[in-house]
């Protein structure tokens, strides 16, 4: 099989969470396969040394003008570094789908994203699951990966590989990466606000989703917060029709909260909502529909109508204190 | 500025329970409630008050049959004056790459300074923008959260990253662009709207007014095949609880103080 290559995202001179799960994405791809990291930034030395543990070669790009991740850049000079016949891993995430649709176009290879699971090989296809309606449903695609691959793998599903045993080594691809022209220029990064509650401390959240169905229900979550002694926090359709402020969304493009209680409330359970619960919270989900993809991540679950179940509970709560 | 927004129909997930056919080999698709993907809408409201401050118009545009008519004229009944459908058995069973390139297509016979589509659609792929952006060489920017016009040749854009962070960023004109949900606050559409554009025509192309050759699109192209649907096995899921709507009160406040959950 070719060479499998993993992008490496960092900041601060740390990698992230994705960068061993990556190893073990790729060792289910194929286990015998020599798997490289791609390192790209300004100043990487020492990430790549830390990299070159769990990767067989780390391929470094170090460069002033990547100092800040340009997808439209980095692509340029992926491709010029990179096998035609490549498999290259990202994360499912702002970055791997910044960058990696158009990568695969250029590359003429197939693209997978956002793949929870790879099912080993039929000749030269390879098999994936993914899924559809927001977890709802799942599928088993194939690829014939034989001229390569682009692939974007959902962050948190592979276990990370600690085993940092590859014993590797550091290649410098600077000078064959080139110089990238670009029409988009990266100007800054502005950090989201802070809000009136930290629900990153909170310890019990209410969380509401749009089974809330309208604003003027928000105080019945309100209440039931109230009675709790919990914060009310949300996905992200709710932040979205502006009747929660961007500071009370859960998720990957919100807040990452590590309560004891997590009450999931008309909330479906997409990947990007869960990946901003951490800690292993008790999570309590109530939902209309039995088979919204959250029940399989609460502990308990009740099938009911969230406007009917939330001042019952707020009642009943009132009653016994 | 005239601007293209690629829309796609799609089964409304809030409608309806979305479950697998008999056959495994796609969802259940009869009496299924379809909208417009949620990510497009955004993208034609963007659309729609960029051209009432700067002038020009709004196009969309989908692959589909003859029923995704409805999604561009609900669309149009928003301020969108043209609609195109892209309608051929040949485009059936297109991957992310055959829409792209159905939309390739049109985009060449068209002169737009902006092509815009969803960050996502139903299948969560992510990938029509950022494919359609490198087959015709323009720069690219996912999940856009905010758009300036800077001049006639440039935008500043907002992307979404982590954490609810921005990053800005300055793009040529003409570009690509996905749009992320929140950017803006899409406008109603009653029937009366969509019944005054009920007459407007919607011109129909196939895939060989568009010079696209049978082994560029659909399923046979495809070149990430789907094999079937399944359900997976929900490892240990919830504890169901069950009773009266009392009793499933009761039950949960027992749990909720065992928890740490009841202050
Ligand atoms: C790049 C990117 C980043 C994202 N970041 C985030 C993020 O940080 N956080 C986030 O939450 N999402 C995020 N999303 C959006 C995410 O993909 C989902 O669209 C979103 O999480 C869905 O929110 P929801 O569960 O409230 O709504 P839905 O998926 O629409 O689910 C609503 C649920 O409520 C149930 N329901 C409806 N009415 C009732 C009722 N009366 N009683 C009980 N149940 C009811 C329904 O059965 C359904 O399960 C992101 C998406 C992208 C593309
Ligand atoms: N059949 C289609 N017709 C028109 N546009 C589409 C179609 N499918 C996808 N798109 C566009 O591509 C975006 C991303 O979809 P996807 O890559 O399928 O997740 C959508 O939000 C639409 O703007």
């Amino acid at each position: 099989m070719a060479q499998i290559f993993a992008y490496i995202e960092h900041k601060d001179g740390v990698a992230d969470d994705s960068a061993l799960e990556l190893v073990s994405a790729a060792k289910k791809i194929d286990a015998g396969a020599d798997v490289n990291a791609l390192v790209v930034g300004s100043g990487v030395d020492g990430l790549c040394n830390d990299m070159a543990a769990s990767y067989k070669e780390v391929w470094k790009i170090d460069k002033d003008d990547v100092a800040y991740p340009n997808a439209e850049i980095i692509r340029g000079m992926l491709l010029n570094i990179l096998p035609g016949d490549a498999i290259v891993l990202f994360p499912h995430d702002t970055f791997g789908m910044d960058l990696s649709p158009g990568l695969s176009v250029k590359m003429d290879s197939p693209f997978a994203s956002d793949v929870v699971d790879f099912e080993g090989t039929d000749g030269s296809d390879l098999k994936m699951i993914r899924q559809e309606f927001g977890g709802q449903v799942s599928t088993h695609v194939k690829a014939d990966i034989s001229s390569g691959a682009v692939i974007t793998v959902r962050p948190g599903v592979f276990e990370p590989d600690e085993s940092k045993s590859a014993g590797g080594s550091v290649v410098d691809k600077t000078g064959d990466a080139g110089d990238v022209a670009t029409k988009r220029k990266f100007l800054e990064v502005v950090v989201a606000e802070i809000g009136d509650v930290d629900i990153t401390k909170s310890e019990v959240l209410v969380s509401i989703g749009r089974g809330i169905e309208e604003e003027d229900n928000i105080e019945i979550a309100q209440e039931l917060a109230e009675a709790m002694g919990a914060d009310v926090s949300c996905s992200r359709p709710i932040v979205d029709a502006k009747w929660l402020e961007k500071s009370r969304q859960v998720g990957t493009s919100g807040q990452t909260v590590k309560p004891k209680v997590y009450m999931a409330m008309g909330i479906s359970g997409s990947f990007q909502h869960l990946g901003g619960i951490k800690g292993n919270p008790y999570i309590i989900a109530v939902n209309k529909n039995p088979k919204a993809p959250i029940f399989q991540v609460a502990d308990i679950g009740v099938v009911a109508d969230i406007l009917e179940f939330m001042p019952e509970l707020t009642e009943k709560i009132k009653e016994a204190s | 500025m005239e601007i293209l927004v690629c829309v796609k129909r799609v089964p409304d997930t809030e409608e309806n329970e979305i479950e697998i056919n008999s056959d495994g080999n796609d969802i259940e698709r009869d009496d299924l409630v379809y909208s417009v993907n949620e990510w497009d809408n955004y993208a034609v409201e963007e659309a729609i008050q960029m051209v009432d401050k700067a002038g020009g118009s709004v196009t969309v545009v989908t692959v589909g049959d003859e029923e995704a008519e409805e999604v561009l004229r609900r669309e149009m009944a928003m301020g969108a004056e043209n609609g195109i459908l892209l309608d051929d058995e040949a485009f059936e069973g297109s991957d992310g790459r055959g829409i792209a390139r159905a939309l390739k297509g049109v985009i060449e016979k068209g002169n737009y300074d902006l092509i815009m589509t969803g960050a996502q659609a139903d299948a969560g792929a992510a990938q029509v923008g950022g494919m359609l952006a490198a087959m015709l060489d323009l720069p690219y920017a996912s999940l856009v959260n905010s758009i300036e016009v800077i001049d006639d040749k440039k935008l500043k854009v907002g992307r979404e990253i982590e954490g609810g962070n921005q990053e800005m960023n300055e793009i040529e004109l003409p570009c690509v662009l996905s749009i992320q949900t929140g950017i803006n606050e899409p406008r109603y559409v009653g029937i009366r709207g969509i019944r005054k554009v009920a007459s407007v025509d919607i011109p129909t192309h196939s895939a060989s007014d568009l010079g696209i050759g049978a082994d560029e699109i659909g399923e046979g192209a495809a070149r990430l095949k789907k094999v079937d649907y399944f359900v997976p096995e929900s490892g240990e899921g919830a504890e169901m609880l069950e009773g009266s709507t009392e009793e499933i009160a009761e039950k949960m406040i027992e749990i909720l103080k065992a928890k740490g959950g009841l202050k």
